[in-house]
Parts: structure tokens; sequence; C-alpha cells
């Protein structure tokens, strides 16, 4: 360095938009900005990913000298996530004794490179609920029903039409079959009157028609590592990389974001952010800033972008930036089919999301906790990884052997090698996801004593759950017991009881956080407006999950997707109008 | 197996690699004792710091050449050869827990103080460390910790290393392209996914009615 003085160097050019983040909040209106010729600015905090090149897709797992193990991959060596639950350098810290696990991306794409891409829409009662104890969102699904079309024409998902009011119909590519257990599954939970249905995901079944860079999958089973042929919805993939190729949105990748600047009358007049690489000081002018970090993440820009205008950070005169964040439920359970013993081998990879779910179908009145869940059912014969058959040597001794004898449990030699086939997919599990109460009380602020390594406040989170989501984990488990049970499989991981709050992950494990800067039409009692746009700054606007007033049990990207679309065309249209 | 064909089946596999060590910044061979695990030298898709992290683990030795003959013995013993597949040595498991012990530490302490138990009882027992024991005792002492519910209280602390040592044997032998192979998994290839093959639904008494009829025909429970 020539000069080590510390100075921002400030770029000369004005975007008429800068994103924060590219992800499904940013990548989706990075996209409707740039090919209606807006000139978007596209910062991101991680390196540049193209899953074309990037993705690990086929490797077998003997490629990994860690055989796929999960050491500095938290779903594995294979998985596209580059991050996790800890960053280097970038802690988050936690209030009294409270728990949130924060799992961050840091990539072009986001954490949309290795989603489930389980594509759900929320329902009518999702929006409007009328359940006398969650919120209502200042929009209805009719309102948010155009987007979502558009979104499954621009984007593909598969499922099947079946009329259920809370559980919306989209337009569906043929969903892929049901693998064997799935249809064990079906038949067993409908024994029990529960439902199950074809799966819904961002999976391209079929060939998108006027979409020549984008292919139809081959059935890997393997989105979770992205797709090289980008036959499933990456951000980066499907949004961003086309973007680029309209000559209207530029990247500039490893750029952390510190702060939002503005100006005297406290409107935007862009961003100053690190670039990661060289560790200068940058500050880049717009007349438009859209933050889409995700929702924790945009949540602390805004409260690190404090100025005379907005003491308290930018927006939020409220005090509401970081509060209502909530994530999903989860529990689940695992066990084992001994009718799938010794099975035929055939190829069952299918893709790489839901071939089946069970969409809620409770009636709360008669049950001690709001809302619902929708259940998600894994096994099959997949590609062995590091942990493979560790359940074998307990399970050998609870059915009889080849030759219907009771066998000693664990064993070693011919036999029990011979144990490993024979149980070889015939796992089974299921896990439910249930929405999770908005509560004023669980938050995210600045963390007055912390930075990370580049001198950026960070989060500090207050989280716990109550009476509302243990009680609805202890019925998926009592569910999930009966599935089992109807279905004739061994139970090996479950069921949990009130010690553990009925296997209740830790809040934030289920990666569905939202709801920091919720939206609403009383600028005290919200943070942006239905549009997305910050009540106090009117060319702000935030199209990750941080504006969602209360999820659904559903996955909320497909929900992002279609927000962020409507906020962008918001922009077009509000820019056409000279308001902003 | 005794002492001399074990550390003969050790030296086979402590063959070159073509791993470019943190040192050595030529592409030539380097012998790296006890592994044959070639690091990826093409980075696309990971992270710096991953590729480092991979060259100076490899780059480490972790067990004595005592421990990996007695983890070679072990393997052997927990996944033998037979007329489907090779044995775990086969499949270069030892090599794999080398690596394994080293990227997840926590293997560590219990792995080596496992096989030290382990020795210490046959030391007791016959004289010998346990792969210098005749074929007969090491099956007799491994019989009284392979098998958990019907172990003796006194012999807790070896079932617990059995059933690690049995855990990552059978991790590195089925994700081994042998292990694989023995297993018969099919995928991991493009193709086509057409559902349930029709031989296999007649074998369960099931029919695929597709996904039609699945939600329609299910009496929704009354909660
Ligand atoms: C394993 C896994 C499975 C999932 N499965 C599903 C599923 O099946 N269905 C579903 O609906 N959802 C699923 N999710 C959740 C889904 O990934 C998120 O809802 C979605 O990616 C959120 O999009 P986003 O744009 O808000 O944030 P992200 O996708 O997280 O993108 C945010 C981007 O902003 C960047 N960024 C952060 N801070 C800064 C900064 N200061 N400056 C510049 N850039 C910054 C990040 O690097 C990142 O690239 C899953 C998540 C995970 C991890
Ligand atoms: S399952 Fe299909 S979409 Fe998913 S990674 Fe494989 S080929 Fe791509």
């Amino acid at each position: 360095m020539a000069n080590d003085k510390l100075q921002i160097k400030k770029t000369s050019k004005t975007y008429d938009v800068v994103i924060v983040g590219s992800g499904a909040g940013g990548g989706m209106a990075g996209y409707i900005l740039a090919n209606a010729g807006v000139k978007v600015l596209m910062l991101e905090a991680g390196p540049f990913f193209d899953p074309a090149k990037d993705s690990h897709q086929l490797k077998w797992s003997y490629e990994s000298p860690r055989r796929g193990a999960s050491t500095t991959r938290p779903f594995g060596d294979f998985d596209a996530a580059y991050g996790g639950w800890q960053i280097e350098g970038e802690p988050y810290t936690h209030k009294d004794n409270t728990a949130f696990e924060w799992f961050r991306s840091r990539m072009l794409g986001g954490r949309t490179n290795h989603w489930g891409r389980i594509s759900l829409r929320f329902g009518p009662k999702d929006f409007q609920p009328d359940d006398g104890v969650s919120d209502a969102w200042p929009i209805t699904y009719d309102e948010i029903k155009p987007y979502y079309d558009r979104v499954d024409q621009l984007i593909g998902v598969y499922g099947t039409k079946e009329g259920i009011e809370n559980e919306p119909d989209g337009i569906f590519l043929p969903p892929p079959k049901p693998r064997l257990h799935e249809l064990l599954i079906k038949n067993a939970a409908a024994s029990v009157g529960v439902p199950v249905i074809a799966g819904r995901g961002s999976v391209l079944t079929e060939a998108l028609p006027n979409n020549k860079d984008r292919h139809a999958c081959f059935y890997c089973g393997q989105c979770g590592r992205s797709c090289k042929i980008y036959g499933d919805f990456s951000s980066s993939s499907a949004l961003v990389i086309p973007a680029m190729k309209t000559g209207n949105l530029e990247v500039i990748s490893n750029a952390m974001v510190r702060e939002v600047l503005t100006d005297e009358k406290g409107l935007a007049t862009g961003v100053s952010y690190v670039d990661k690489k060289d560790l200068q000081e940058y500050s880049v002018s717009a007349t438009t800033v859209i933050l889409a970090a995700s929702a924790c993440e945009s949540a602390r820009i805004m409260l690190n972008s404090k100025s005379a205008r907005h003491p308290n950070g930018i927006s939020n005169s409220s005090g509401l930036v970081g509060r209502y964040l909530h994530d999903s439920t989860g529990s689940s359970m695992s066990g084992f089919l001994p009718q799938l013993m010794d099975r035929k081998r055939y190829n069952e990879d299918g893709v790489g999301s839901l071939h089946i779910y069970s969409p809620w179908w409770g009636n709360n009145k008669k049950l001690d906790f709001p809302r619902g869940y929708h259940i998600e059912f894994g096994g099959g014969m997949r590609m062995p990884s590091y942990g493979f058959g560790g359940h074998v040597p307990k399970a050998n001794g609870m059915v009889p052997d080849r030759n219907g004898n009771k066998k000693e449990a664990g064993g070693y030699g011919a036999s029990l090698k011979d144990d490993y086939r024979r149980f070889y997919g015939t796992e089974v599990g299921m896990a439910g996801r249930g929405v999770g109460l908005a509560r004023y009380e669980n938050y995210c602020e600045i963390d007055p004593n912390t930075v990370d390594k580049y001198g950026i406040p960070v989060l500090r989170f207050n989280y716990t759950w109550t009476s509302d989501e243990i009680n609805q984990a202890k019925h998926m488990q009592a569910t999930f017991s009966e599935i089992m049970h109807a279905m004739g499989a061994v139970v090996l991981n479950g069921p949990a009881g009130p010690e553990t709050n009925y296997g209740l992950d830790k809040p934030g494990k289920i990666i569905h956080e939202v709801g920091t800067a919720r939206m609403g039409n009383n600028p005290r009692k919200s943070v942006v407006n239905k549009w997305c746009q910050a009540h106090e700054c009117k060319n702000l606007f935030i199209t990750d999950g941080a504006p969602m007033v209360q999820q659904g049990d559903k996955n909320p990207t497909w929900t992002i997707l279609a927000l962020s679309m409507r906020t962008a065309e918001y922009i077009l249209d509000q820019r056409k109008k000279q308001n902003i | 197996m005794n002492r001399r064909e074990s550390l003969k089946a050790l030296s086979i596999t402590a063959i070159s690699t073509g791993v470019l060590l943190g040192a050595c910044k030529t592409k030539d061979e380097v012998v790296v004792k006890g592994t044959s695990i070639t690091a990826n030298e093409d980075e696309a898709g990971l992270q710096h710091f991953e590729v480092e992290r991979n060259q100076k683990l490899l780059s480490e030795k972790f067990f004595t050449d005592h421990e990996m003959a007695t983890i070679t013995v072990l393997g052997d013993i927990i996944i033998p050869r037979d007329e489907r597949s090779g044995s775990a040595s086969d499949a270069k498991v030892p090599e794999f827990i080398e690596f394994i012990v080293k990227d997840i530490p926590e293997h560590q302490v219990p792995m080596r103080g496992g096989l030290r138990w382990l020795d210490m009882q046959c030391l007791k027992r016959f004289n010998n460390s346990f792969i210098d024991c005749t074929a007969q005792q090491q099956i007799e002492i491994v019989d009284e910790i392979a098998y958990p519910a019907k172990a003796n209280p006194e012999m807790q602390q070896g079932v617990a290393f059995f059933n690690r040592m049995r855990s990552l044997t059978a991790s590195g032998f089925f994700t081994s392209k042998m292990g694989i192979g023995d297993l018969g998994y099919m995928g991991n290839r493009p193709g086509k996914w057409t559902g349930v093959p029709a031989e296999v639904l007649q074998q369960y008494n099931m029919q695929d009615h597709g996904y039609e009829v699945a939600f329609r025909n299910i009496k929704i429970k009354q909660l």
C-alpha cells in the first residue's frame, strides 16, 4: 500500500439502484429492474459463484477426503454453502441465556444455492389469519397471487393442483413420482387421517418454455450442491447471471456493506462497504437503495445506519427494527422400515427437493396451539456418505436375521457386513415445519460491546419459544408416532418427550428467520409500508424476509420472491412518477 | 492377520500421492506416509481455507505405525473380505480413519486411548499387544466388546471404543468405490426418474396411482 492512511474511496458514478445482497430477495429485484433498463449495482459480501462451474454435482463420496462429513460445511462437504452457523471473524452474540442459531451463506446467490427448493405459497389465512392470536398483514393473498403466478412461470415449480384453501395451487410443472418409501408413507399417513400430496419444488421437471439457459432436471437428487445445468432455482443461476447479461446489472463481490448513507433530509444517498479482498473502504451513490442481505443482516445494516435524522438507525423511530424476529418450528423423528430390508436396488435419486409432503390439516379450535405445521419426509437409497450405517449395529438386534432368529445387537465380521447391505435404503424420517409466532419479545439488536473483524457492530439475539410452539412440537411427535406405527416402522430416534420440549429445535435452526422490519400501515407499529418501502426513508426498500408480518407454516422463499418482484415493480412505477 | 501381514497391508497402502503440500510448490509426487488420499487440486467450488486445511491435514501424521497396524487388523475383523467385496483395508479404510481423526479431532483421544486400552487388556491376558495375539485371542477379546447389551460392565470402555471404531470402519468402507459397489447404490448419474419399477410395486402389493387420487381419497382426521 503506497499510502496507509485510511480513507473512503468514493465512486464517481451514481447508480439508479444499489442492491445489498444477491440471494432470493436481491436477485429477484435485480432481475426485474435490470430487465426494465434500470442501472443497478449489486453488492455481495461473498465471492462470485456460478453453479455451472462451482457445483460439486455428481462427485462421489470418495472424492471428498472426509467422505462428505460436515466438518467445514454444515450440510456436508459437497453442499454448496460458503458459510454456515459460524463465520470466522464475524461473530454474533446472545442476550441472557437465550438461544438463536444463525445460518449465513456468503456467496453470489446467498442461501438459494443450497436451499431445499421447497416452494410453497402462503395462503389466504396466512396473510389474514382468523385464529385471534397472530397478526394480519396489510395485504391479502389476492394481492400477491399475480406475483406468485409470475414467479412460478419465470422460475418453474412442480406440484399438483389440490384445491386446498390455505395451500394455494400454483402454475405447476409435473411433480416427480413418489419413491417406494414415499408410497408407504402416503398409505400409512392416509390410514391415520393425515393427508399427503405431491411436493412443490423449484426444479425443472420439464424445460421452461422461453428459457434456453436452463435445462430440464436429470434426476441426480443433489440440488443442495447447486445444479450445473441450472435445472433448479438458485438466485445466482436463474436471476443474477441472466440479469448481468442485460448489461444493466453490475456485481461487486466480496463487498461487505456497513451502512446506508443519508443526506441531511434523511434520504438514502448510497451505501458504504469494505472490500474483503483489499480491505479498503468504499462508498457508492444511488438514487434508490434496496436491502436484501437476509432478514437479520438487513436489520443489522439499518441499526448501524445512524445519523442526525435517524438516531436509532435508519427508519427506526418505532424502535421495531430487529423486533418480531421469528423462525419456523421444527421437530423430527426417524427410524427404519423392516419390510424394506434386502430391497431390490435401482436408481431412485429423484429430484433434490420434496417428492411428497403433508400440508396442515388440523382444526385449531380443538387444539392447544395456534396455526399449524406441515410435514416433510425423507428416506430411500441415497449415496452413502460419512456416518453411513451408524444405526445398523443397533437396529440389527431389533429384527430377526435372515434365518428368522433373534440376533444380538452389534457384532462384526461377515454377518455384520451383510447387515449393512440388508439395512441399506430402509431408513425413513419425518420433520415438522410449523408456525413460530412473531413476537415483540423476540429480537436481534446491536451488541453494544462487540464488532466483527471489519469493525462493524454485530447482532445480539434474544429469542425464546413459548408453550404455543412447544405444544405444537408435542403434536408433531404424536402424529409422527402414529404414522410410523401405521407403517410398521421401527423408531430409532424418538419419540421426543417434555425434557427436550418434544424435540423442538432451537430458534433459527430451521433457517426461516424473518420479520425484523415488519410491514404495516401504521408507522408507529411497523418499519416498512405494504410495498416494503421504509416509512421514514422513501428511497429505501427491503426485499428479503424482513418485512414479513407473520410467516405461515410454509417455507418463506417463494413469498420473498413474490414480494421482491412486486416491490421492484413498485420502484419502477414510482420512478416513472418521479416520486423517488 | 499377524503383525507382519498387517504391516504389509500398511505398506501397500502407504503409497505416493499427488498432493501438493503446503511447503512443496512443485507438482512432484510427494510421499505422505500412511495416506493415499489426494487433495483436490481443482479449486473450483472450494473456498481457499478449505484447500489449505485439506493440504495441511494430509501432510500431518496422527497415528503411530503401531496404532495404524492395530486399526488395520481391527478394521478387517469388522469388515472382512467375502465373496462380494474386499476387506476394510482393501478399501483403504485405515487411511480414511487417519484422515478423519485429524479432520474431526474429537475422535482423537477416544481412538488413541481405546487402542491403548485394547493393548493393555491383551497384555494382561495374553502377554502380547493386540496385533501380536493369535487370531483366536483377538476374536476372544473382540467378542467381549462387540455386543453392547451383553458386555460385562468392566468392559464398557472397550465397548465405547469398539462402537466408534465400527462406525468409522463402516463409514470408510461403504463410502469407498468398493463399498458403494458392494451396496449396489445405482444413482449419481444422469437419468430420468419414472417411479417405482413395476415389479417392485408388485412385490409390495402396491399400485402407484400417481398423485391424482392421493389427497382426495383420504379421510382427513378430525382433530
Ligand atoms: C439448508 C437450507 C435449506 C433451506 N430450504 C428452504 C426451502 O426448502 N424452502 C424455502 O422456502 N426456504 C429454504 N431455506 C431458506 C432460504 O434459503 C432463505 O429463505 C432465502 O435464501 C432467503 O433469501 P434472502 O435473499 O433473504 O437471503 P440470502 O439467500 O441469505 O442472501 C443474502 C445475501 O446477502 C449477502 N449479504 C449479507 N450481508 C451482507 C452485507 N453486509 N453486504 C453485502 N452483502 C451481504 C449474503 O452474502 C447473501 O449472499 C433454506 C435455507 C437453508 C440454509
Ligand atoms: S436433481 Fe435435477 S435440478 Fe437438482 S441438481 Fe440434480 S439435475 Fe439439477
